[in-house]
């Protein structure tokens, strides 16, 4: 073991012994102990830049499941040390934010950070792992501790709907995407990702390609919110607000950014995963904007901007893919796209998660976050309100923070799609900046929203449960950390190039020659370009909607609910139970005669097929005995009194009838050389028919009424069909003997070796004795069921009688 | 007689299904008496009929008919017995507590245990 794998089970180890540390201490806020752990974690992925930036991969491998395949590989390069980086850093500021947010006294602090720790170590698995199986396993881990913490306040009605959406949404994509890897796996015989990616122009053309492309999809699409699939992030807002900063906008959603980001080199070179990534992104980044305006609630605002805001990196991810097709073009041109998505999903990190604290300590300081009740609170909260107006400018693209530059690389990315001039990009790359540009617009509009609605315009203090104050210093302190990145990164973007070099040298691997390296500058002014018009355009336009908001958002109403994709889904699984429970109670009747239906329908139609498709009815007529007058009658006495009895009114004229259809028969073991038989069969029939005499005589007397069976057809064509049946196969099994009885050998070795005459004796004492043990066995166990069924009398309970 | 045989089981199936599928539970015991003999029957006639003396040495016969059907056959009628006893007095007794022996009345309900 590695000092990187102890890195990545660390949070799990700690996790362990939170509840003991917050038991034995008790005066101390439990998130005091977690703290250190990202924070030192954070320093030793920091150690890894200067060699990353130098090109230089780690790589540690500890034995898992060797026969396998299965082994837990850790590896750092760009891309893995960029996610550590959040998930520690985020972690950390999440961490000292939430001791100051959540209440020692009220809250169950220690299940909390267990679950809190679980999702950092399984988010750090999934960034570093190389082998996907265990990539998979941390996958699912990150589902079920986001589960857990968006279900944290589990007395709300909300937060139990919430968790369960967001966890049957992201199991069945983690599902898909399983099913994924395991066809990667079978076209490249290893779980390696970095072995796949070496042999990516190998899958490419195998027939799997296409579903496991779809399958892996599915995975991203789910866990990082895309439509149709986002609708579980905007109720998984009901988690506690530092899970919301931490999980649900700066690490978990982007685990789908990660994965399509990780296996662009292995799918890149397919049209359809260019379309499918850059398509859904840009239809999520619209969606999702546009969404966003109409809600009231602050934490929904930020819900549906982060779902637009994932939207925007996924799809620049799959436009910058198609610069793997043109290598030899002037570099940069194409590739402007990743490395815009990967500016942005550092930007967005930052802005979201300072914006998502900033909610926290609104909703902590005034009791509501819904923007209604919300209103002039620029004087009395100073530096939250500097913290929204940063996140949300930088959110919104504005000059000079951080979200500016992005804003700007991500509308050249557009631009140049339409350029791509294959995969049907030159006629419909058009539509990519143009939606770009109004979900932009929208973009703006809500980042507006976000700050004017709860900062300016009417003190409503009525509304309000508490009376608001700006928050403790140690709640601040964390969104002023992420804010300060966000005008740094603003001014001085070139701080993060080296890394943005780095991960895209991870995600697309082969433009990347021996020893050379991406050259990314960011630079503010690039002259009067289109660019810069469309970010003017956004602004003017922005602007004006927004003055004029109450005109036109009725344009929202008009939308029917039930056409949602929430009440799609809502109606999905209630239908999906309803329907099931239907279906149940359709064919599970209680009544034993609709079971032994579908039992005999079972037998006639397996068997009766059977015998057509393989033609498997033979007659035989050259080995039968010959035929006396005196079998005949007996057969003629057996088939009426056997028919008859479905016939007789009376029970007792039914037991009589069945009493002599068993002499008959033992009549015929007699005639067949079998005495021993026809001496068991008369005894036995005698004894069997004197009880059913006994159980005819104890008839309770209500239903001694003489009731005919009414005839039945179904029951008759089954029936019919079951004798049908059997006769057939009796009669082909005879025809087709394969091989001649093993009889002989008992008949020459009865006396010889068991020393007796009566050779059916013999065979059930001697040859096969064990059979005749437990069909005594057998009896005694009926002869004791049937004295406690008739002795043991427990009733169930005196008040029933 | 192994094609009449087969056609009498055939008959006997056909009436013990049918009587398994009534309604009343001594009809239905009556059907399952009825089927074993078929059963019995069936294993009798796949073993050959008539291929010789009874399975006895002191009958010092050249052929004897197979020994091994007839010891599966007594098996299986006293298993059948065992069960056919059990299962009518399992009947007696549903007669005393419920009442009825009419099967569409002894459905299980809905969260009964």
């Amino acid at each position: 073991m590695s000092l990187l794998h102890l890195a990545i089970i660390a949070p799990f180890i700690l996790a362990i012994f939170v509840p003991s540390l917050h038991k034995a201490l008790p005066k101390i806020h439990t998130g005091w102990f977690l703290l250190p752990l990202p924070i030192v974690l954070f320093s030793y992925f920091l150690s890894f830049l200067p060699q990353i930036i130098r090109g230089e991969i780690t790589m540690e491998t500890l034995n898992w499941i060797p026969s396998l395949g299965i082994n837990f590989s850790a590896r750092v390069d760009g891309l893995g040390l960029l996610f550590s980086l959040l998930i520690t850093g985020i972690g950390a500021l999440v961490v000292l934010y939430s001791i100051y947010y959540l209440s020692k006294e009220k809250e169950k602090l220690n299940q909390f950070y267990v679950y809190l720790l679980l999702f950092m170590g399984a988010m750090l698995g999934v960034v570093l792992s190389d082998n996907m199986v265990v990539l998979y396993g941390f996958w699912e881990l990150t589902s079920f501790s986001s589960f857990l913490l968006i279900g944290y306040w589990n007395h709300r009605e909300r937060s139990r709907y919430g968790a369960q959406k967001s966890m049957l949404i992201t199991v069945f994509g983690g599902l898909s995407m399983l099913g994924g890897m395991i066809l990667l796996y079978l076209m490249t015989g290893t779980f390696s990702i970095s072995e796949t990616i070496a042999m990516a122009a190998t899958i490419y053309g195998h027939e799997l390609f296409i579903p496991a492309l779809i399958c892996i999809l599915l995975g991203a699409f789910t866990k990082s919110a895309q439509f149709p699939f986002h609708i579980w992030l905007p109720d998984a807002m009901e988690a506690p607000t530092p899970v919301s900063a931490y999980l649900h906008s700066a690490t978990m959603v982007k685990a789908g950014i990660y994965l399509v980001a990780r296996l662009t080199p292995v799918f890149a070179l397919s049209g359809l995963w260019v379309w499918l990534v850059a398509g859904f992104g840009i239809l999520t980044l619209f969606w999702g904007s546009f969404s966003a305006v109409k809600h009231n609630d602050l934490k929904g605002i930020l819900a549906y901007s982060t779902i637009s805001q994932l939207g925007l990196i996924m799809s620049l991810l799959g436009l910058g893919a198609a610069a793997i097709h043109y290598p030899a073009v002037e570099a940069g041109f194409y590739t402007v796209a990743v490395s815009a998505a990967v500016f942005h999903l550092i930007n967005h990190a930052t802005f979201k998660g300072s914006l998502f604290m900033m909610v926290g300590i609104v909703d902590h300081e005034t009791g509501t976050r819904d923007i209604r009740k919300l209103g002039g609170l620029m004087s009395i909260m100073p530096i939250t309100f500097t913290i929204a107006v940063i996140g949300s400018f930088s959110m919104a693209g504005l000059p000079p923070f951080n979200g500016f530059l992005s804003k700007e690389m991500f509308f050249t990315g557009m631009i140049r799609a339409q350029e791509i001039g294959f995969f049907n990009m030159e006629t419909l790359g058009l539509i990519f900046p143009i939606v770009a540009w109004v979900a932009s617009v929208f973009t703006f509009l809500y980042s507006m929203i976000i700050v004017f609605k709860t900062f300016t315009g009417k003190y409503q203090p009525e509304k309000l449960e508490v009376k608001p104050h700006e928050a403790p210093l140690g709640m601040l302190i964390s969104p002023i950390i992420l804010v300060s990145l966000v005008v740094v990164i603003g001014l001085f973007p070139n701080i993060v190039a080296p890394l943005i070099n780095s991960v895209m040298a991870s995600i697309l691997p082969s433009l990347v020659a021996e020893g050379m390296k991406f050259d990314v500058h960011i630079y503010h002014w690039h002259g009067f370009t289109p660019e810069l018009f469309m970010t003017i355009g956004v602004i003017v336009v922005g602007i004006l909607l927004y003055k004029f908001m109450p005109r036109w958002t009725g344009i929202y109403n008009r939308m029917p609910e039930k056409f949602s994709l929430n009440s799609a889904y809502d109606n999905g699984l209630a239908g999906i139970q309803k329907g099931a429970n239907r279906f149940t109670n359709a064919y599970m009747t209680n009544s034993i005669r609709t079971y032994l239906l579908y039992i005999f329908t079972f037998l006639i139609l397996s068997l009766g097929t059977t015998l057509i498709v393989k033609n498997a009815f033979v007659l035989d007529t050259a080995n039968v005995a010959n035929i006396h007058a005196f079998e005949l009658v007996l057969v003629i006495i057996i088939a009426i009194g056997s028919v008859s009895i479905l016939f007789v009114k009376s029970r007792m004229t039914s037991i009589i009838l069945l009493g002599s259809v068993g002499y008959a028969v033992s009549l015929f073991y007699a005639i067949f050389r079998a005495p021993d038989l026809a001496l068991t069969q008369l005894v036995i029939e005698t004894v069997s028919v004197a009880l059913f005499l006994l159980a005819f005589y104890h008839l309770p007397k209500v239903n001694k009424n003489e009731e005919h069976m009414r005839f039945k057809m179904g029951n008759a064509v089954i029936s019919i069909g079951v004798g049908v049946v059997v006769s057939l196969i009796a009669l082909s099994a005879h025809s087709s003997k394969a091989f001649d009885s093993i009889s002989q050998y008992y008949i020459e070795n009865t006396y010889k070796k068991a020393g007796g005459e009566n050779m059916v004796n013999v065979i059930l004492v001697d040859f096969r004795g064990f059979d005749t043990l437990f069909e005594i066995a057998v009896l005694a166990i009926a002869a004791l069921g049937i004295f406690s069924l008739i002795k043991l009398r427990l009733t169930r309970g005196k008040e029933q009688g | 007689m192994e094609i009449l045989m087969s056609l009498l089981i055939g008959v006997i199936f056909m009436s013990a299904t049918y009587l398994m599928l009534s309604k009343s539970l001594l009809r239905i015991i009556v059907g399952t008496g009825l089927l074993s003999h078929g059963v019995h029957l069936l294993l009798l006639t796949m073993g050959g009929l008539k291929r010789g003396a009874a399975p006895l040495l002191g009958q010092q016969a050249e052929a004897y008919t197979d020994p091994l059907p007839q010891a599966l056959i007594l098996t299986a009628i006293v298993i059948s017995f065992g069960i056919t006893a059990l299962f009518l007095v399992v009947a007696y007794r549903s007669y005393q507590e419920l009442g009825t022996d009419n099967m569409e009345l002894m459905r299980g309900k809905e969260g009964n245990e």
